[in-house]
């Protein structure tokens, strides 16, 4: 069986001044709230899918926690969000909407992303920073520390404030631990290190990569190791634990703005679906790890948390269900009825050449 | 006007649109104190200080990738590989990332960079420091490319280059460096990147050409010329990529004959596109066989000299060309 464990020991040590402890129950709701919704989006893709409704999904699920957290560590819709297709959870807290999502799943002209160009959960926002990600693993690794070598640049040209909360201060790549195995990976992170860059990488480790385990993918134990050997420093974390996550991300955010350098986060996870709307799971791992793994959910975790601090009850639970419901049916209707990008711009080979006195 | 070499020229807008613009910077193996290995990037350090002219790790794709994200961070950046060789291993953030970036997002972020690579034979480079890879490239629409014959055009192309919000790709012919000369403007000018240019003219045959075999055609129409009295028209191509159509057929309307030379490998290369547009937009004006002379289909240039030699077209053999041609 596929193991997870975290060694705890070593997270005792910031124990005492843990970040997560001073946000508030709004806040806290508010993190509830984009698991919830990101969830309850994700189980509706599903369900279209299966109806023949859209052609494809990947999915988020199981991920929720370390994504929100790292939003919520960040200035959200402003530091640059360089995300891979399991972000969902993340892109909603960064300012996504729900229907937003749904206007890719579509294919619609509307999808922010790359209207309707690209597969769905290929996010892309350019007026919340979220960079446009392809479907090549690992690509957005290099370009973000790309990003944050401007953001460095920027300041040292005083070209921006590094006071400027307005202006992106760092930049926050995300990716799973299979992925890290490209040399994208790899170059980008040298690079993130060599120029002590304002650079997070969030490794989501969900143990596989389609059906591939982690120990054919790497001979150590954490990817996090891994960062010792570019001079970026590696974080482990449950990334089930939200507010353990939150803390992780707000350390590497702070080593980033305050010029400390590049922090690797990997966050401990799971994804208890296939792989995506083409996988089968069944041949590659067994139906007990995976029922194992869906009584550590986050979302339900957090929610005993929140439940046992009297920040949430049940009446609220229902108010939030229901709230989620309805901006499910509301965004799937709109996507739905939304109009197709039209044709000939779409292959129109101008398209693709940015306009030069732009 | 004073005379510069192509790199001179090549510097020279480097060192200006670092100048103009704050934005603008440069990465790439040994650019630094170095200057670069063929001290393309010479003095620009010194310059413009080490913030703004940066020496990479020896690591192709993230040069590119780092360009890719600076550009979309709103910064300049200008990428030099050290040779064209050298570029597979960024193949992936050029043609999958940069390239597809604007019509990726629909148009919403832009990748502005300029990725310089020496190219081309005829130096005893052997496979790997010889390549020219403009076909390779010239299929992945988002890309410009450009390969300047001239210092005029070097310059100004590349000072476009850098200004253009595309990616751009710009070879340039490293025999040419030092052994192509010519008239520069000292300070501001462009060339737009696009239309090609008329760099001789005449009646009889239209060559087709760029870099450094457009001054082996411009060397070969001169020979016919005097030989043959035959009247030969090159076009400079000047731009690979967006292709100008308008540009290559309009020569052809005149002459009725086309050569097209380049040191690439024959099969699927530039000529064939040329040979295409002339024949399907220009049937009517078609008074000979389409021809093309380029570098035989193995891998690269030998490096042994006998070999390297009958590999690369030269003015002799494009003047053997123009003369068959100009018979039918
Ligand atoms: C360069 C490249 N090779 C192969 C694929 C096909 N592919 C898509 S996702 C994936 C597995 C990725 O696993 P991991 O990085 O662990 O992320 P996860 O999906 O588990 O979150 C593969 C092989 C791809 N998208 N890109
Ligand atoms: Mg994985």
């Amino acid at each position: 069986m596929a193991d997870q464990s975290v060694d705890l020991q070593a997270n005792a040590a910031s124990e005492q001044a843990r970040p997560s402890d001073s946000l508030s129950p709004e806040i806290l709701l508010e993190m509830y709230w984009y698991m919830l919704l990101s969830r309850r989006l994700d189980e509706r893709a599903w369900i279209l899918h299966r109806q023949g409704r859209i052609p494809f999904h990947i999915s988020g699920m199981g991920h929720e926690a370390c994504q929100v957290a790292a939003a919520f560590a960040i200035n959200r819709g402003v530091d640059y969000v360089h995300p891979y297709y399991r972000d969902l959870a993340m892109c909603l807290a960064v300012g996504m909407s729900a229907e937003e999502f749904m206007l890719g799943l579509f294919g619609k002209a509307e999808d922010p992303s790359s209207g309707g160009r690209q597969m769905p959960s290929h996010f892309s926002h350019r007026k919340l920073n979220i960079l446009s990600m392809s479907s090549p693993v690992a690509t957005q690794v290099p370009q973000a520390a790309g990003l944050a070598f401007g953001i460095k640049y920027r300041i040292a040209q005083q070209l921006q404030d590094p006071e400027d909360e307005t202006q992106p201060r760092l930049a926050l790549t995300s990716l799973g631990e299979g992925s890290t195995s490209q040399g994208e990976w790899h170059e980008g992170m040298n690079w993130a290190g060599v120029h002590k860059l304002p650079f997070i990488c969030l490794v989501e480790n969900n143990i596989y990569a389609i059906s591939v385990p982690m120990h054919q993918q790497m001979a150590v134990p954490n990817v996090a190791d891994r960062a010792a050997g570019y001079g970026v420093e590696g974080i482990v974390v449950d990334g089930n634990d939200i507010l353990a996550s939150y803390d992780a991300m707000v350390r590497a955010r702070d080593r980033a703005y305050s010029g400390e350098g590049p922090t690797l986060v990997e966050a401990k996870t799971y994804r208890p679906v296939p792989h995506s709307s083409d996988d089968d799971d069944r041949s590659y791992r067994s139906r007990d790890e995976v029922e194992e793994w869906k009584r550590k959910d986050p979302i339900a975790r957090f929610q005993q948390y929140l439940l046992d601090r009297g920040i949430l009850d049940q009446n609220k639970i229902d108010e939030y269900e229901a709230r989620a419901k309805q901006m499910v049916n509301q965004s799937q209707s709109y996507a739905d009825e939304a109009p197709y990008p039209e044709i000939a711009p779409s292959l129109d080979p101008s398209s693709v050449y940015a306009p030069v006195d732009k | 006007m004073a005379t510069k070499t192509l790199i001179e020229a090549i510097r020279e807008a480097m060192d200006e649109e670092l100048e103009n613009d704050p934005r603008v910077f440069i990465t790439g193996e040994d650019v630094g104190p170095r200057g670069g290995v063929f001290r393309a990037t010479m003095g620009l350090i010194e310059k413009h200080g080490p913030e703004r002219v940066v020496d990479s790790p020896l690591a192709e794709l993230s040069i590119i990738a780092i360009g890719i994200g600076a550009a979309m961070a709103d910064l300049r950046p200008i990428c030099e590989i050290q040779f064209a060789d050298f570029i597979h291993p960024a193949m992936n953030q050029i043609m999958n990332e940069a390239a597809k970036m604007y019509y990726r997002s629909n148009g919403t972020w832009t990748v502005p960079m300029t990725i310089r690579a020496p190219y081309g034979g005829g130096i005893s480079g052997g496979l790997y420091h010889s390549q020219s890879l403009e076909a390779l490239f010239a299929h992945c629409p988002g890309l410009k490319i450009v390969i300047p014959s001239t210092p005029y055009d070097a310059k100004g192309l590349l000072k476009s280059a850098i200004r253009d919000p595309n990616p751009v790709l710009f070879f340039e012919a490293k025999k040419g460096y030092r052994a192509i000369k010519g008239e520069v403007p000292d300070g501001d000018y462009t060339v737009p990147i696009g239309p090609v240019n008329v760099r001789r003219a005449g009646d009889d045959v239209t060559i087709y050409a760029y870099g450094m075999m457009a001054h082996y055609a411009v060397e070969a129409a001169n020979m016919v010329a005097e030989q043959d009295g035959i009247a030969a028209e090159v076009v400079d191509v000047r731009t690979i990529l967006p292709v100008d159509r308008e540009g290559i057929l309009e020569s052809f309307k005149k002459t009725g004959k086309a050569l097209i030379i380049y040191e690439d490998n024959l099969t699927m290369g530039y000529g064939a596109e040329v040979a295409a547009i002339l024949s399907d937009e220009g049937f009517e004006y078609m008074d000979g066989p389409i021809r093309r002379l380029a570098g035989p289909d193995v891998p690269s240039v030998p490096y042994s000299h006998p070999v390297q030699e009958a590999f690369m077209p030269s003015p002799k053999k494009i003047a053997d060309a123009i003369r068959e041609i100009a018979e039918y």
